[in-house]
């Protein structure tokens, strides 16, 4: 749950104006839904490492859809640490 | 090392193309530079009677070198990714100093922040062949193959 709540902070900082904080669901997905740019996606990307103090590569960046996806690859790679 | 390659294998022409000479090139670092030629499509509007070069141009020179030759250069690019490769630019924070008139060369230097999955962010700065500064910031593009929509 903590995890959630910290990639939601980092997902609100690149949200467009347009689009409510509350629209960030799991289910959400980036760039259909969240209206996030794929330049952006790859801010987000970076500020997970960052936060989470993790690395990710070019297939999870391909696998990362949704906010779940996110969440997902964030556990996986903090479990396998 | 032979550096122009990079510059052959740029997706712009003319009258688009911004980038003459690529001087030097290595993985953090990119010097190039250009003249604007004084039949330049843009100064028979800006202004009128008065060419200057549009700050947006300075922008777009500074981009094509940084982001675009230096982005071709990082991720070892030959003519056939070029071809199914999209360019663009995703921000840009610039600072201008003074104006850039037909005939005058630029020299662009830029420093890499970061490479990663297909963005590139760096310093930029443009000065004249006397060192003089013309504008300096920071801008970041994404690369993209067009199959991946």
């Amino acid at each position: 749950m903590e995890h959630l709540t910290k990639l939601k902070a980092i997902i609100e900082k690149y949200l467009p104006e347009d689009v409510d904080v509350a629209s960030i669901q799991l289910e959400s997905k980036f760039i259909e839904e969240l209206n996030i740019n794929s330049a952006h996606l790859v801010d987000i990307v970076l500020d997970v490492e960052d936060e989470f103090d993790i690395m990710l590569e070019n297939e999870d960046m391909d696998k990362m859809k949704s906010v779940q996806d996110a969440l997902s690859i964030i556990e996986a790679k903090i479990k396998a640490a | 090392m032979d550096t122009n390659y990079i510059r052959d294998l740029l997706p712009f022409d003319h009258p688009y193309l911004f980038v003459d000479t690529i001087t030097s090139v290595t993985q953090e670092n990119i010097v190039g530079s250009y003249t604007f030629k004084k039949d330049e499509f843009f100064y028979k509007g800006h202004f009128k009677d008065n060419p200057v070069t549009p700050g947006t141009i300075l922008t777009e020179c500074c981009a094509q070198l940084a982001l675009v030759c230096h982005g071709l250069f990082l991720s070892n690019a030959n003519s056939d990714m070029v071809k199914s490769r999209l360019f663009f630019l995703a921000s840009s924070e610039m600072d201008f100093y003074s104006v850039v008139l037909p005939n005058e060369k630029v020299i662009v230097t830029a420093e890499k922040i970061y490479f990663r999955f297909g963005k590139l962010k760096s310093k930029v700065k443009m000065t004249k062949e006397d060192g003089t500064l013309v504008c300096k910031g920071v801008l970041s593009g994404m690369q993209k193959n067009t199959e991946d929509g």
